[in-house]
C-alpha cells in the first residue's frame, strides 16, 4: 500500500505526536508542583488538587501509550535504551508509580500514610517526572553511550544485543548541561501551562490572581532554558546519515539544516513557538483573558512535535551512540518492519475517533469553571 | 561483553514475578466488580429505584480504590519489557509490540476518557450517557485484558510470525493468526475468572452486612445479583478452562505432563483428582513413583487432552526422550532438538559473516540451514535436559488447587443464587452459609494466582516457545541493578497494598448510604 519508507516516516512523526500531546499534557505535573506554593489554605489547595485530578488520567495513558506505540513502531529503541538507561526510565516510572494512586487515596479515611504523604508524592511526581522526561528526550540530541551488536544472539554465553557503556545506565545523562536545558525548560513549561490551565478552569478569585503572576515567574525561565537547549542544538554537531550507505557521521549545524530543508516542519516550529507565546502573553497582558492554556497547549504540541521531526527526518540518527556511532538507530535501521508498520498504520485510523470521544466527554463534563463549593457538593470529590 | 549471569536471570524473573503477581492482585476486581457496578446501574436505570443507585455507588467507590492501584502497578509491567527483557523486545518485538500498542490506543484511552464520566458526571450528564460510559469503562478494560492476553498467548504458541535473519529478528506475517484459538482461550478463561474474583468480593462482602445485620436490604439486593453472575461466571470459567487444557496438550505438552505429574506417558491415561506427589523422585528419569498417594479418574486426561478415551498422553520422560506418535509426525528427543538448534544458531552466525564478506552464495546456504531448523532455534541456548522440565511439584498443586476451587465455587453460587431467589429468610439467618461467603473472598484470588502460576510457570524455561529462552531475554544490567528494584517494589507495593485494604475496609464499615 505505502512504501516502507514512507511508514517509517509516518510512524516517527506519530510518534513525534505523541510526545507533543504528552509534553502539553504535563502540565498536571506542573501543577502537582505548585500544589504547596499556588495554594494557602487547605480548601484551595483541595481545589486545585480536584481540577487536576479530573485529568491526570489522560496523561498517564498518554505516557503508556507513548511507550506502546514506540514499542511497535520502533522497537529497537525499546530494547537499546529501556534496557540500557534502566535507572532513568525506573525513576522515571517511580514518579508515575506514585502519582497513580494519590489522587484517589489523598482523602480518604484509612489511607494510612496521610494526606501530606500523598501530596508530597504528586509534588515529586511533577518536578522529577517532568525534568527527567525532558532529559531523556535531549539524549535524541546529545547521544548516549552503547553499543548494538546483532550479532550477539548467535553467542550462547552472552546473547544480548544492546549493551550500555557505564555503569551509571542512563543517570550519566544528567552529567550533560545541555540534558539539563532540556529538563528544566519542560519543568517551567508545564508550571506554566499548569497555571494557564488554572486561570481557565478555576472560578477562584485569589487563585486566578495567583495564577496569573505564576503564568510569567514559569515562562521566563522557561524562555531561557528553552532558547539556550535549541540555540546550542541548532549550532552544535549533529548525528548524520549517509543514505546511500547507512554510515552515521558528524555533521556541523546538522539540526540547523534540517529546519532549513524541511521548511514544513521550520514553519509548524515556528507558529508553535508563536502560539506558546501568545498564550502566556495574552494572560500576562489581559486580565479578562482565559484560553491562554489553549494557544500554549496547541503550541506546546507543534513546538514539541516537530523538534522531534529534526532529530528523526532528513537522515539523522534519532538515538545516537557516542561510542560508536554506526551503533546509532535511525528511523530506518531500528523499526518493525513493513507488514507490521501497515498493520500499526490501519489501527493508527482510530485515533481521531479516540481523540474526538476525548473532547466529548472533556466538554460534556466542564460546561462550567470550578469552585471549592461544586468540589464540596461531589460525592467523589478527591 | 558480559557474560550470562545465572543470578541476574533469576532476579530478572523474580521481578517481573514480583509486579505481574502484585498487578494481579487488582486486575480481576477490575475486572468483576466493573461489570456487577454497570449491571446495578442498568437495574437503576430501568427501575428508577434510588436504592440501586445506592448500591451501583457504594460498589463504585470500592471499585476506584482498587482501580487506581491497579493502573500504578500496570504502567511498570509495560515498560519492563524493555528495561528487563530488552534482548526479547528485540527478538519479537515485531510482533508484540503491537497488541501493546493497540491496547493503549484503543483501550486504555476509553477505560480512562469514560471512568471520570462515571465517577464525577452522575449530575452533569444524562442517566443513559452515565449509564454508557459505566458499560463502555468497564468494555475499555475487558478489551486492554484481550489485548494483552493476545500478547501472552502469542508467546506461548508463536505463530504468525517468519525469522529474519538479516535483521535478526521474529517478523510478523499474518496479523489474524496471532489470535489463534489459544488466544481466546485464554481471554474467556481470564475474564470469566475474574468475574468470579469480583462477584465473591460483593458476595462476601454483603454476607458481612448480613452477619452484622445491617444495611439488609442492600446486602440482599447485593448478593442476589453477585450470586447469579458468580454462578454464571464459576460455570463458563470451568467450561473455558477446558479449553485451555485442551490448548495447552496441543502446543505445550510439556506444561501439560506438570500439570498432572505425569512422567511416563500412557495411553487412556488417567486424570488425578486429588494427589500428593513424592518428594523422592530426584529425576525425571529413574524409577522412583511420582506419587505417595493419588486418585485418579481413568482414561479423563487422554479424553480431555485429545478428546479420545484412548489417546496417548505423553509424559516428561517421553518428552524427552522422543520416539512416540504425534499428530505432526514422531516426536524428537531433547538431545535431537538441541542438535538443530546448535545448527540453527551456528548457521545464522554463519550467514552473518557470509553477508559481511558479501558472498551472497554462501549466506544462502547458510540461510537455508538455519530456516531448516530455525523450530527448535531456542534449544541451542540450553544445555541439558532437565532444562526443559518446568517445576512440577508447583504447576501440579497450582493446577489440582485451581480446579479444585473452580468447583467449590460453583458450588457455593449455586447455593447462593437458589436461596436469593426461592428463601431469603434462610439465607439471613444461616451464619454457616455467610461466614463461608465471607471467608471465600480471598480464595478466589487464590485460584486465580495459581492460575497464572500454572500458566507461566509450566511454560519454563521458555520465554518464547521452543524459540527463546527466558536466560537469552534479559537485558545486559547488573545483578545489583535488578536487586535494588525488586525491593522497591516490593516495598512500595506493599505499602499501597496495605493502604488500599485499610481504605476499603474503613470504606465497607461505613456502609452503602455514607459515601
Ligand atoms: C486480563 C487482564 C490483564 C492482564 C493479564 C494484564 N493487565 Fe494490565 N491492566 C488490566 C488488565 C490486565 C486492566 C483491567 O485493564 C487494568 C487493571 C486495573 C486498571 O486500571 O486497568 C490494567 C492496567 C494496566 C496499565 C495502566 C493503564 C492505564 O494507563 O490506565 C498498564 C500500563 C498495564 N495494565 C500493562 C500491563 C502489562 C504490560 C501486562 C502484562 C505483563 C498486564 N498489564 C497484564
Ligand atoms: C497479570 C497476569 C500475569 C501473572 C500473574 C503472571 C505471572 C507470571 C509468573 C508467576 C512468572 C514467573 C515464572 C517463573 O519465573 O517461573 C511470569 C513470568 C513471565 N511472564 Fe507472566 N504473568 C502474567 C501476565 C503476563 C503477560 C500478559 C505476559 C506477556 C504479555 C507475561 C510475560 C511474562 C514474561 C516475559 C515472564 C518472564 C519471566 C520468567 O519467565 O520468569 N506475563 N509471569
Ligand atoms: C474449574 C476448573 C478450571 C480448569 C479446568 C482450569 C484450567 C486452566 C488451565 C489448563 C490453565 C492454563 C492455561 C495455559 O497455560 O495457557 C488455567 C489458567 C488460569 N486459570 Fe484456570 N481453570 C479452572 C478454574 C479456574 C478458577 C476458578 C480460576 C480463578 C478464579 C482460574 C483462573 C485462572 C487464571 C487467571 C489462569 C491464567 C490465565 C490463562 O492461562 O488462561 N481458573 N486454568
Amino acid at each position: 500500500m505505502f512504501t516502507y519508507s514512507f511508514l517509517q516516516h509516518y510512524w516517527w512523526f506519530i510518534i513525534s505526536l505523541l510526545a507533543g500531546i504528552l509534553t502539553f499534557l504535563l502540565f498536571v505535573q506542573g501543577g502537582q508542583s505548585m500544589l504547596f506554593s499556588l495554594a494557602k489554605s487547605e480548601d484551595e489547595r483541595r481545589l486545585l488538587v480536584n481540577v487536576l485530578g479530573r485529568k491526570w488520567e489522560y496523561t498517564f495513558t498518554t505516557l503508556v501509550t507513548f511507550g506502546g506505540a514506540f514499542f511497535a513502531s520502533f522497537p529497537l529503541f525499546y530494547s537499546t535504551s529501556f534496557g540500557g538507561a534502566y535507572w532513568v526510565w525506573m525513576v522515571i516510572l517511580f514518579c508515575f508509580i506514585i502519582q497513580a494512586v494519590s489522587y484517589e487515596f489523598q482523602s480518604k479515611p484509612g489511607n494510612t500514610y496521610g494526606k501530606t504523604t500523598y501530596r508530597v508524592f504528586l509534588f515529586i511526581n511533577g518536578l522529577l517526572g517532568t525534568i527527567l522526561i525532558g532529559a531523556a528526550v535531549a539524549t535524541f540530541f546529545t547521544g548516549s553511550d552503547f553499543l548494538v551488536n546483532k550479532g550477539n544472539i548467535t553467542n550462547q554465553l552472552a546473547p544480548v544485543i544492546s549493551q550500555w557503556g557505564n555503569e551509571w545506565h542512563g543517570l550519566e545523562a544528567l552529567l550533560n548541561l545541555r540534558n539539563w536545558m532540556l529538563g528544566l525548560a519542560v519543568f517551567f513549561l508545564s508550571r506554566t501551562s499548569a497555571a494557564l490551565f488554572f486561570v481557565n478552569r478555576l472560578n477562584n478569585e485569589n487563585l486566578e490572581k495567583r495564577s496569573r503572576k505564576a503564568v510569567l515567574v514559569n515562562a521566563l525561565p522557561f524562555l531561557v532554558f528553552f532558547l539556550t537547549f535549541v540555540i546550542w542544538t541548532l549550532l552544535a554537531e549533529g548525528f548524520a546519515v549517509n543514505p546511500e550507505t547507512g554510515e552515521v557521521f558528524m555533521e556541523k549545524y546538522k539540526y540547523f539544516f534540517n529546519l532549513i530543508e524541511l521548511p514544513i516542519v521550520l514553519v509548524l516550529f515556528l507558529v508553535g513557538v508563536v502560539a506558546v507565546l501568545w498564550g502566556i502573553i495574552g494572560t500576562v497582558l489581559k486580565e479578562t483573558f482565559k484560553k491562554g492554556i489553549w494557544f500554549t497547549g496547541v503550541g506546546t504540541i507543534l513546538a514539541v512535535c516537530s523538534l522531534l521531526l529534526l532529530a528523526g527526518y532528513n537522515n539523522t540518527a534519532y538515538y545516537p551512540a557516542t561510542p560508536d556511532l554506526q551503533s546509532s538507530l535511525t528511523i530506518f535501521n531500528s523499526s518493525s518492519s513493513e507488514f507490521t508498520l501497515n498493520a500499526m498504520t490501519i489501527v493508527s485510523v482510530f485515533i481521531p475517533f479516540v481523540l474526538a470521544y476525548i473532547f466529548y466527554a472533556w466538554r460534556s463534563m466542564e460546561k462550567k469553571r470550578t469552585d471549592i463549593a461544586d468540589i464540596n457538593s461531589d460525592d467523589h470529590s478527591y | 561483553m558480559e557474560l550470562l549471569d545465572v543470578s541476574l536471570v533469576n532476579w530478572s524473573r523474580a521481578q517481573f514475578t514480583l509486579t505481574a503477581m502484585y498487578h494481579w492482585i487488582f486486575v480481576p476486581l477490575t475486572l468483576g466488580l466493573g461489570i456487577i457496578q454497570a449491571i446495578m446501574e442498568t437495574i437503576y436505570y430501568r427501575t428508577g429505584d434510588e436504592k440501586w443507585k445506592q448500591a451501583t455507588k457504594f460498589w463504585m467507590t470500592l471499585f476506584g480504590v482498587n482501580f487506581a492501584v491497579g493502573v500504578a502497578t500496570g504502567i511498570i509491567l509495560e515498560f519492563q519489557f524493555g528495561t528487563n527483557w530488552s534482548n526479547y523486545s528485540w527478538f519479537v518485538g515485531d510482533i508484540f509490540g503491537a497488541p501493546l500498542a493497540i491496547e493503549g490506543i484503543v483501550a486504555f484511552f476509553m477505560e480512562a476518557t469514560f471512568i471520570s464520566i462515571m465517577f464525577f458526571g452522575w449530575n452533569k450528564v444524562s442517566k443513559g450517557f452515565h449509564l454508557a460510559s459505566t458499560w463502555l469503562t468497564i468494555l475499555g478494560a475487558t478489551m486492554s485484558a484481550f489485548w494483552i492476553l493476545v500478547a501472552n498467548a502469542w508467546m506461548q504458541h508463536p505463530v504468525g510470525m517468519e525469522f529474519n535473519p538479516e535483521t535478526v529478528r521474529n517478523e510478523m506475517v499474518d496479523f489474524w493468526a496471532i489470535l489463534s484459538p489459544f488466544a481466546w482461550n485464554k481471554f474467556f478463561h481470564t475474564v470469566w475468572s475474574s468475574w468470579i474474583v469480583g462477584a465473591l468480593f460483593a458476595l462476601g462482602v454483603s454476607a458481612w452486612f448480613l452477619i452484622k445485620k445491617r444495611d439488609v436490604d442492600f446486602a440482599k439486593k447485593s448478593i442476589k445479583v453477585a450470586a447469579t453472575f458468580g454462578l454464571v461466571a464459576s460455570i463458563l470459567t470451568a467450561v473455558s478452562g477446558d479449553g485451555s487444557a485442551y490448548t495447552v496438550s496441543q502446543e505445550q505438552p510439556m506444561k501439560l505432563a506438570a500439570m498432572e505429574g505425569l512422567y511416563v506417558g500412557q495411553e487412556g491415561a488417567e486424570l488425578v483428582a486429588i494427589g500428593i506427589l513424592n518428594s523422592d523422585k530426584k529425576a525425571y528419569n529413574d524409577t522412583v513413583n511420582p506419587f505417595l498417594f493419588k486418585i485418579g479418574i481413568p482414561k479423563a486426561l487422554s479424553l480431555l487432552a485429545y478428546r479420545d478415551l484412548n489417546a496417548f498422553v505423553p509424559g516428561v520422560k517421553d518428552i524427552v526422550d522422543g520416539g512416540y506418535q504425534t499428530k505432526d509426525g514422531i516426536a524428537l528427543s531433547f538431545d535431537e532438538k538441541q542438535v538443530k538448534g546448535k545448527t540453527a544458531l551456528n548457521a545464522l552466525a554463519k550467514f552473518r559473516e557470509a553477508k559481511k564478506a558479501n558472498d551472497t552464495s554462501s549466506a544462502k546456504l547458510h540461510k537455508d540451514t538455519l530456516m531448516a531448523n530455525y523450530e527448535y532455534f531456542g534449544y541451542g541456548y540450553l544445555d541439558k535436559a532437565e532444562e526443559t522440565i518446568p517445576n512440577v511439584n508447583l504447576v501440579f498443586y497450582s493446577f489440582h488447587i485451581m480446579v479444585t476451587l473452580g468447583m467449590y465455587f460453583i458450588l457455593l453460587f449455586g447455593i447462593f443464587t437458589f436461596l436469593s431467589f426461592k428463601n431469603e429468610i434462610v439465607l439471613v439467618k444461616s451464619k454457616l452459609l455467610l461466614w463461608a461467603a465471607l471467608l471465600s473472598i480471598p480464595l478466589g484470588y487464590v485460584a486465580s494466582q495459581l492460575g497464572w502460576i500454572v500458566a507461566e510457570v509450566g511454560r519454563q524455561p521458555w520465554a518464547i516457545q521452543d524459540v527463546l529462552p527466558v536466560k537469552a531475554s534479559i537485558s545486559a544490567i547488573s545483578t545489583q541493578s535488578v536487586q535494588i528494584t525488586f525491593f522497591m517494589f516490593l516495598i512500595l507495593f506493599t505499602a499501597l497494598l496495605i493502604a488500599e485494604i485499610r481504605i476499603m475496609l474503613k470504606q465497607i464499615k461505613n456502609g452503602p448510604h455514607h459515601d
